[in-house]
């Protein structure tokens, strides 16, 4: 994909110390995070402790006013759009067209990522988005199939390094229990995955650890 | 991942852009009908057909520009609505390849949006075609097209960027587009012979609005990617 | 790896105004020159053959135009160093926001004298010609630069954002002025109105024409340096802020843990 001298052995996150300030007012606060290979991280913490700007400055789209960090290996000032390449980012909005299909909107990504239209079928069928729901337009599917052909995306772009923003909200105890078992199968086929969640219980059965941001710093969870 | 070209970028959100209009049909029952308006009101506003024939050059490409305006916010919102051009940014996807495909498919639109406006003028402002004049008239629409399209998609990404700006977006392409507005006026005045102009005084016009749609063309491809850059 | 600590700004922090020795040497000049003006403008030099007194319009009109396009020069060079430059300097940025917003204040200034003047020799406010609709045109342009200024993001994004537009409308100027002059050679009525705004001048009414130039300079270096000053204290303020804000973010996390 974007390989880097020590991909493999190197954190797939390494932040130190990571201020970054919104409007005036510093949503981190001097965060450090790690993050190893194939983990399932869960970032738990109340409302605006700062878990959203710190997924979207994992992912190179707030830049830091003081710390350093490397993603995927790659300097987080210097590197941005190395980063972006391999990283995907999914937050409170999706990212899709609401008037195209799931399968318009995976073609769109196909064609601008260059995967192949059997990668992008295999991707709509990892995710269960694939079948019926291939043809219906985005606007017309449940908040559950919504994220599934969102996170669809990721797969088809290939990313390495998945930052999901509350991707539970909106979804029943099924979509919930569907969403977890394909996150689990794409950590298993090599995705690390860091996603934010304000309900720390019912998400700790997908996460294999936790730390929580609170204030604009994270802090490791104890047990 | 597979090399993708600047310009396979470029052919999908061309693709993607025309698709969505197709799907949701905004240019067809909401701008379209808004800029056949457009040319009523302006009837009712200059009253007498003979200062309508006189004038309809200028009022055709009038109606262009507030139309883009329209076509470009519209455009924009679609990329907007659910963080898509966000996504797209996030990705890392070329936005330059973004830039010339929405570049693209306003370029369609605003054609297909002034052969009715011409088509109004001629029903209603009694505008003549002349059989002489009908190349200088695809010349300078498709140049013109061209150079607001290049415009209003720079200025476009830029009032996307910032939610809630899309006020802006007037104000900043407007003064810009203003050499099209003149030059297209005064080389389709030549086109259809408005006012016993020939034609042979519409062809300096062309060469500005190629010059134009050049410069706004390459300059608006080193702007985009800064302008939507966080 | 980069790391990125708190940026050093031009102006020592503890600083109470934008004024320094230069700025009152500078600012003192302008009262002197301005004065000067004035004398010479209006009582010294003679009124125009054809135009009368209303030529006394000229020494505050020509310099202010002039030094209009030297702001919106300074603003575009300014973006591009902010832009292709290797630092890409906040502090360039200042200067070019604070030159945009001098210049957009002499083009009004601009735009009224010689509308006023129009009013008096032409007995209209407003003429057609090519340098007149160029101007105004730019005039709209660089209000439309100074609300982009404005628009909210980071001091970096502000900053790429406005060199972005700065040059725009750089590229934009000539083929307005383009398209605005082969518009008017096309039309008879601006020449045969006769007077246009050159005007034949003899030796004391180039002198206080040239000494207009000299005051309006001064006040545009005066009011520059003056105000990137003030931007700079207004971001510095924002970062000194962020340090009391990182603080009590710190030790609120530490209260929720406690």
């Amino acid at each position: 994909m974007h390989p880097s001298p020590d991909a493999t052995t190197d954190p797939v996150i390494d932040l130190e110390g990571l201020v970054v300030v919104l409007g005036g007012f510093p949503a981190l606060a001097g965060a450090d995070l790690r993050v190893e290979r194939g983990e399932i991280l869960l970032l738990a913490g109340p409302n605006g402790a700062g878990k959203t700007t710190l997924l979207r400055a994992c992912a190179g789209m707030t830049r830091p006013v003081r710390g350093s960090g490397r993603v995927l290996g790659f300097d987080l000032l210097r590197e941005r759009e190395s980063i972006r390449a391999g990283v995907g980012l999914v937050g409170h909005r999706n990212g899709l067209y609401a008037d195209l299909t799931v399968q318009e909107n995976l073609r769109f990504w196909g064609a601008a990522s260059g995967a192949t239209s059997s990668e992008i079928e295999a991707a709509a069928s990892a995710m269960a988005v694939d079948g019926r729901l291939a043809t219906v337009p985005v606007g017309r599917l449940s908040a559950g199939q919504r994220r599934r052909t969102a996170l669809a995306v990721l797969v088809v772009r290939r990313a390495a390094l998945w930052l999901l923003d509350e991707p539970h909200t909106g979804l029943d105890a099924q979509g919930r229990d569907e969403l977890d078992a394909l996150l689990r199968r794409a950590a298993v086929s090599g995705a690390t995955v860091v996603f934010a969640s304000h309900e720390a219980d019912r998400a700790d059965q997908l996460a294999t650890r936790s730390v929580r941001v609170v204030a604009g710093r994270v802090e490791a969870v104890d047990g | 991942m597979a090399e993708v070209s600047r310009f396979d970028v470029a052919k999908a959100v061309f693709v993607k852009d025309l698709r969505v209009e197709i799907r949701s049909r905004v240019l067809v029952n909401q701008i379209l009908p808004f800029s056949a308006l457009v040319m009523v009101l302006f009837a009712f506003a200059l009253d007498a057909t003979n200062v309508l024939t006189r004038v309809a050059p200028g009022l055709i490409w009038l109606a262009v520009l507030f139309s883009m305006i329209v076509i470009v916010q519209r455009g924009f919102a679609v990329e907007s609505a659910d963080g898509a051009l966000e996504a797209l940014q996030s990705a890392g996807v070329d936005a330059l390849g973004v830039y010339w495909g929405k570049w693209a498919a306003l370029v369609v639109q605003l054609v297909v949006l002034e052969v009715l406006l011409v088509a109004t003028a001629v029903l209603l402002y009694g505008v003549d075609l002349r059989a002489e004049g009908v190349v200088l008239l695809v010349t300078t629409s498709i140049s013109a097209t061209c150079g607001l399209a290049a415009v209003g998609t720079i200025y476009g990404g830029l009032a996307a960027g910032v939610s809630g700006r899309e006020t802006l977006l007037p104000l900043l392409v407007l003064p810009v587009a203003s050499p099209v507005l003149i030059g297209a006026t005064r080389a389709v005045e030549a086109a259809l012979g408005t006012g016993g102009t020939a034609i042979s005084e519409g062809w300096p016009w062309l060469g500005l609005l190629s010059v134009f749609a050049v410069a706004f063309g390459v300059g608006g491809s080193f702007a985009f990617g800064p302008l939507i850059e966080d | 790896m980069t790391t990125i600590t708190p940026q050093s700004l031009e102006v020592p922090a503890r600083r109470r105004g934008t004024g320094t020795r230069a700025t009152r040497i500078i600012g003192l000049a302008t009262i002197v020159m301005i004065g000067w003006l004035a004398v010479f403008g209006l009582l010294i030099s003679p009124a125009d053959r054809d135009q009368g007194d209303s030529v006394r319009i000229m020494y505050v009109h020509v310099p202010s135009v002039w030094l209009a396009y030297l702001a919106f020069i300074v603003t575009a060079i300014c973006s591009a160093i902010h832009l292709f430059g290797r630092r890409h300097s906040l502090g360039v940025d200042r200067v070019a926001g604070a030159s945009a917003e001098v210049g957009v204040v002499f083009m009004a200034v601009t735009l009224v004298t010689g509308m006023l003047w129009g009013r008096i020799t032409w007995g209209v406010y407003w003429q057609w010609d090519a340098r007149l609709t160029t101007t105004a045109l730019l005039f709209i342009s660089y209000i439309g630069y100074l609300a982009v200024r404005g628009l909210e993001g980071t001091r970096q994004q502000r900053a790429r954002r406005s060199a972005v537009i700065g040059l725009l409308v750089v590229l934009e100027i000539p083929l307005v002025h383009w398209s605005v002059r082969l518009w008017r050679s096309l039309h008879q009525e601006a020449t045969v109105l006769g007077t246009d705004l050159d005007v034949s001048l003899d030796g004391l009414m180039l002198f206080s024409l040239f000494s207009g130039v000299v005051a309006f300079t001064l006040l545009f270096i005066w009011l520059v340096l003056h105000r990137s000053r003030m931007l700079t204290m207004i971001d510095l303020a924002g970062e000194r802020a962020l340090d009391e804000a990182l603080a009590s973010r710190i030790s609120e996390g530490g209260e929720k843990r406690a």
